[in-house]
């Protein structure tokens, strides 16, 4: 399985902070996202954002990034500490 | 709430609820008769953002990558600059008008490497590790939106020589 996070307000967008994804058919980030955006039009609508960020085992990551089961992946938006 | 450890005992990074005390991080960092300069930085909390009042904001971190981050950045620091002590103190959760959010300190021999490495930290702190403020005010809360100013502030440092 694959753990995925989501931070601020995608987390409350989608109205949870994790969820746990079967790893089959799934390589990379792009791919994890379109299996959740399938889900219904409010979690495809969220995830659509071009601003959207996604890190994998706590490292920002790209597009294209590889996933392997029992990765860590998190979703966010752009990042407003300091 | 969180030290993360590593080798070097004069990089301290640390994301917690509590606040701290300014004069107690600078006399931790300002013992050392071979540094001449102490740069510190201090973020609070704003009464207005983009012209809507605030009355209080809460941090939201992403734990374990928020602190990972914090830590390369004060490496990347001591790469650039001729660093002896840094510290990174961020708070997370529930904070009212006025309180601090943010501490950086840095000492160096001279001022210059001390007022770069000070700035370079805020400016990369800010648009690369995962922190989220959510701002209440009377309008209701509101996350805030990331400004590309702050994008082009931290891109800066990628131009410049040391």
């Amino acid at each position: 399985m694959i753990q995925v996070l989501f931070f601020a307000q995608v987390r409350e967008l989608l109205g949870t902070a994790k969820v746990e994804v079967a790893a089959e058919g799934i390589t990379n980030t792009e791919q994890l996202r379109e299996a959740l955006a399938a889900k219904d039009d409010k979690w495809a609508k969220v995830l659509s954002s071009e601003k959207l960020l996604v890190a994998v085992n706590q490292t920002m990551s790209a597009w294209d990034a590889v996933v392997v089961d029992g990765d860590e992946v998190a979703f966010f938006p752009p990042v407003t500490g300091g | 709430m969180t030290a993360t450890a590593n080798n070097n005992p004069r990089q301290v990074v640390r994301v917690q609820t509590a606040d701290f005390s300014v004069a107690d991080e600078y006399a931790a960092i300002a013992n050392d008769n071979s540094d001449g300069a102490v740069v510190t930085f201090a973020g609070k909390v704003r009464d207005f953002n983009d012209g809507s009042a605030v009355t209080d904001l809460t941090l939201e971190h992403y734990p374990g990558m928020t602190e990972a981050v914090l830590v390369q950045l004060a490496e990347q620091a001591y790469e650039r600059w001729p660093l002896n002590y840094v510290t990174i103190i961020h708070r997370v959760g529930r904070m009212e008008l006025g309180e601090q959010i943010v501490f950086i300190g840095v000492t160096s021999m001279h001022r210059k490497a001390a007022f770069a490495a000070c700035e370079f930290l805020i400016d990369f702190l800010k648009t690369k590790a995962p922190f989220w403020k959510l701002e209440a005010g009377e309008e209701g809360n509101n996350w805030v939106e990331a400004r590309d100013s702050d994008e082009q502030a931290a891109s800066m440092w990628n131009d410049d020589a040391k």
